[in-house]
């Protein structure tokens, strides 16, 4: 069921209905109806893999407690018995016993989504290395993956992991732990969110709340807005451009770029902006995905801002757990020795970066584009760590740093960045990625564009009229955001202008919005990770 | 609080008065090209006192002439034709028409008995959006929808009409609210001609058995009209094309013996009507001109009038007064076709345009 | 304490360390930082520090991670 469907729709009309006239202590219940329902019309043999997730995970965090309380309990039992290395010993080994439970839930989960999302990709490989061994080829193994998983299995592991480290209390009832998995709203495409996070609101007990609702509709609205009016219009000249790449090239892979960071932009985060909608009209809070990524001044800055609740994910999960464990800190003292200072403290680093961004390419898809595209941006992430020293000095010595126009520099560079890798995204092919690179130089028609070239891409001028104002109005909305929410300043201005307002946002959707006969029901751009 | 409310409600009217006018604004027109789509909807306005009722596709809006049969024979008659209509459609809006008057005869032109399933989402929107709101016309709907079509759009046509909006024209403004009577009681006129060249034969089929659907509604209609004591007559229109098989002619003969209905296939007696395919059709033999139709109509209609007790309803001056203002719209539009052939050598007005669009 | 100060000067010369608490939620310390400072203070102190005391309450402030080190130091 996607976001812009007419079922969709009254799927959460019906809903909000009865979510507010059930009696409050049922409320979650309907929320995990709905979700398995929602889950369901995907593909009831989904329901599977989403129930064997929840299932591992409940009965593993209730060990993972058992083994806790029990430790506590010896412990506090035999206090005075035991000496300090006695006490080290004994958590040591139960530890141990927690660990290999947790190792046990992560390679199951993990692996369900390994085989479903990636033994396709691995046999093509293999294949290759066969064919020039000669040998003859393996019969390819497609699955269809099932709906959001690999968002949920990341948001199920990141709750096991934290039961294991002791973060906060497991989920007695397995009921809610299946909504907390399930919960359908951010089934599709995240936010990843976290359970002592999302528990708050989740569970508890909602009475009307005007405020609630009209800031969740309004929240809906701005969601379709940008996902109707700007994404899945010039979706339509990302795909002329990136489809035919033999025939656009030079400035059309530029052009693509563009247009593609902004159908991104508008697609994710109009995505998120109904998921948090839809939970906020039922008074539950889900945590923000993004936080203007594109004013971003440097790459790194830019993944705390764009998808962040991935990003955290994998810092939290990865990122730490690699570079700062036993083995890395004795890498980082040994390389210390041998090659010095500077070099060894990097060890850890690099050697973590480089994981989660290979990994943080491979979730986003099984294919070889991605997995560069990851390494791409670990290595602008890390030169510019390691440029940072240059540039203070040539900030201090030019006095620049705080001008309005290199902060702007620092934006058009991090954007344009982002957009050269995000080519291979777009093109999701690495020799067309690069061979498309070098027609920026070769080709030179960028002459063209205004010539006619425009209009070969599958859009009229009406329609880069409506997408010139509709950009234009995302931006001043982005703008105005920096300095706090947008529809708080709007709910304070007089009830005629703000009815005006959604009123004209209302219907800039319902005519000019890119659905129905004529345009492609396009999918959430993001589902498909 | 009670302050509150009011100015929510008159705030939600007002919007939905906006967006009431907006669908108005961009709904299609037809006036200027593809006629058919008024169709339907013009049948509402008329005084609803027909003996005879004429359901089907192209090939009863194109070829048979209501005026010809108050002319000739003084039969008050409507077709609710309209293109490519499908046989539940028919079936419904015999339904819908039912709703306003009970007529003696109902004509249906079978040639549909071959589409078993939905074809196309431009002509169901052609039959379908002209219906008022209605029991019937729900149903058709429900009937008539293509898989990647979406029920609510047909109640809210906005949601289907909306990336109109870059191309409105003064039309959509000037006929916002009224739109003007094209038709004659639902027929189409065109006045001129394009000789048959080559009569194509039928390619082979794999199945000749009309689908069960098509049967179904057949079936339907053979009772409705059963109930409401209408004679049901069956035809298929001397159109030369689509092709209609041999195989075809027999299912509907064995099916008219079966529930003592009367089928006339006038393909058999094209000699007999005296038509002639050089100058008696529009388009090559898909559809009759006026001249093609009113040789039609009169064998048509001395056939019902020999068969069926409808007498001259010539003699009742409310009637007469009313189907006067039908002829004179019938004779100037035809006048008005006439000059406009004479201009441009083809009738710009009058749907050339979009019969060449609709041909590709 | 002093120690500790040290540490994190060595990679933020222009902050001042005794005062300032709010290293992680005014993003001060960034991911790169805060493994230095895990791998430093578990030379410096011979401590293991887990990756559940990664926490942000435990790097806002030099005094936050003093804490913490006295902490796991006794355990």
């Amino acid at each position: 069921m996607l976001f812009t469907s007419y079922r969709f729709i009254l799927f959460i009309l019906i809903l909000f209905i009865l979510y507010y006239i059930i009696p409050k202590k049922l409320q979650w219940m309907l929320l995990l109806l709905a979700s398995y329902l929602f889950y369901s019309i995907a593909g009831l043999r989904y329901l599977i893999y989403i129930a064997t997730t929840t299932l591992s995970t409940y009965l593993i965090s209730l060990r993972l407690n058992q083994l806790q309380s029990e430790q506590s309990s010896f412990l506090k039992e035999q206090k005075d018995s035991l000496d300090r290395e006695g006490k080290k010993a004994y958590k040591a080994s139960m530890k141990l016993k927690q660990r290999r439970w947790l190792v046990l839930c992560l390679i199951i989960n993990f692996g369900i989504l390994a085989v479903l999302k990636y033994s396709a990709f691995t046999i093509t490989n293999f294949n290759g290395v066969l064919n020039l061994l000669g040998t003859k080829p393996l019969p390819l193994i497609g699955f269809v993956l099932p709906l959001g998983i690999s968002f949920y299995t990341f948001q199920t592991m990141g709750y096991l992991i934290d039961i294991y480290r002791e973060k906060y209390p497991h989920e007695r009832n397995i009921f809610k732990l299946a909504l907390f998995i399930s919960f359908f709203p951010q089934l599709i495409q995240g936010p990843i969110s976290r359970f002592d996070d999302l528990k708050e609101t989740l569970f508890s007990e909602h009475s009307i709340d005007g405020r609630n609702i009209s800031f969740g509709l309004q929240r809906i609205l701005w969601g379709f807005f940008k996902k109707l009016v700007i994404a899945d219009r010039m979706l339509i000249a990302v795909n002329t451009i990136v489809r035919n790449p033999e025939e656009f090239q030079g400035v059309y892979v530029l052009v693509g770029m563009f247009f593609y960071a902004i159908t991104l932009y508008s697609d994710f985060t109009g995505g998120i902006d109904i998921t948090i909608g839809v939970a906020e009209v039922l008074g539950i809070r889900i945590r923000e995905n993004f936080e203007r990524p594109y004013f971003s001044k440097s790459i790194a800055e830019y993944w705390r801002r764009w998808h962040i609740t991935l990003g955290t994910w994998f810092k939290e999960y990865l990122f730490y757990p690699i570079s700062i464990s036993k083995s890395m800190l004795e890498l980082t003292k040994s390389s210390k020795r041998r090659v010095g200072d500077w070099l060894g403290r990097r060890v850890s680093i690099y050697i973590a970066s480089i994981v989660v961004w290979l990994i943080t390419g491979i979730w986003h898809g099984a294919a070889w584009n991605f997995v560069v595209w990851g390494l791409l941006n670990c290595f602008f992430i890390l030169a510019s760590q390691e440029c940072n020293p240059l540039y203070e000095r040539f900030h201090s010595r030019f006095h620049i740093r705080h001008t309005f126009a290199y902060r702007l520099f620092q934006v058009g560079r991090t954007f344009w960045l982002m957009s050269f890798l995000r080519a291979f995204d777009c093109y999701r092919d690495v020799g067309t990625t690069f061979q498309m690179y070098s027609t920026l130089v070769t080709r030179w028609n960028y002459s063209e564009l205004f010539q006619g070239g425009l209009m070969q891409l599958g859009l009229t001028i009406a329609d880069y009229i409506v997408l010139t104002a509709a950009v234009t109005l995302l931006l001043v909305v982005s703008l105005q955001g920096r300095s706090g929410s947008v529809r708080e300043k709007l709910a304070a201005r007089p009830f005629s202008l703000q009815y005006a307002a959604y009123t004209v946002l209302f219907i800039a959707i319902l005519i000019l919005g890119a659905y129905g006969v004529g345009y492609d029901a396009s999918q959430f751009i993001y589902s498909q990770f | 609080m009670k302050k509150k409310i009011l100015i929510h409600i008159g705030a939600a009217l007002f919007t939905i008065l906006i967006l009431v006018l907006l669908q108005r604004l961009l709904m299609p027109k037809y006036i200027s090209t593809i006629h058919e789509g008024n169709l339907i909807a013009e049948y509402y306005d008329e005084v609803k006192e027909h003996e005879v009722i004429f359901i089907g596709d192209c090939e009863v809006f194109s070829n048979i002439s209501p005026i010809t049969l108050w002319e000739q024979y003084g039969i008050t008659s409507y077709i609710r034709g309209s293109a490519q209509q499908l046989i539940w459609q028919s079936y419904y809006l015999l339904e819908d028409t039912l709703r306003y008057e009970k007529p003696k005869v109902v004509v249906y032109n079978v040639l549909a008995m071959k589409y078993n399933e939905p074809q196309k989402e431009a002509y169901n929107r052609l039959t379908l959006d002209g219906m008022r709101l209605s029991v019937p016309k729900l149903r058709a709907i429900k009937a008539s929808m293509m898989e990647d079509e979406a029920f609510i759009t047909y109640l809210v046509p906005l949601l289907r009409y909306h990336s109109r909006w870059s191309e409105l024209t003064e039309e959509d403004f000037k006929y916002m609210f009224h739109r003007d009577t094209l038709s004659h009681n639902g027929y189409l006129m065109r006045i001129d001609t394009k000789p048959v060249t080559v009569v194509p034969k039928g390619k082979k089929l794999p199945d000749y058995r009309f689908g069960p659907n098509s049967y179904d509604y057949l079936e339907r209609m053979t009772k409705l009209c059963k109930e409401n004591d209408i004679e049901l007559v069956l035809i298929k229109s001397p159109s030369v094309y689509p092709y209609w098989y041999e195989e075809w002619d027999e299912q509907i003969v064995e099916y008219a013996r079966e529930n003592e209905l009367t089928y006339i296939n006038f393909l058999k007696y094209v000699d007999e009507i005296g038509i002639d395919y050089n100058t008696d059709t529009y388009d090559g033999g898909l559809h009759m001109n006026l001249s093609g139709a009113e040789k039609f109509t009169s064998y048509l209609g001395q056939l019902l009038k020999e068969k069926y007790p409808l007498p001259d309803q010539r003699k009742d001056k409310r009637l007469t007064k009313i189907w006067q203002k039908k002829m004179d719209f019938y004779y100037a539009m035809k006048a008005d076709q006439d000059e406009e052939l004479k201009e441009y050598g083809y009738l710009k007005s009058y749907g050339a345009v979009a019969q060449s669009i609709e041909e590709e | 304490m002093e120690i500790i100060i040290e540490i994190l000067s060595g990679l933020h010369p222009e902050v001042d360390f005794e005062t300032m608490d709010t290293l992680i939620d005014n993003k001060i310390l960034d991911s790169f930082d805060i493994v230095s400072i895990v791998s430093d203070i578990s030379d410096e102190f011979d401590i293991t520090i887990p990756v559940e005391e990664i926490v942000p309450k435990n790097f806002n402030s030099a005094k936050a991670l003093y804490a913490m080190v006295e902490r796991l130091s006794e355990e």
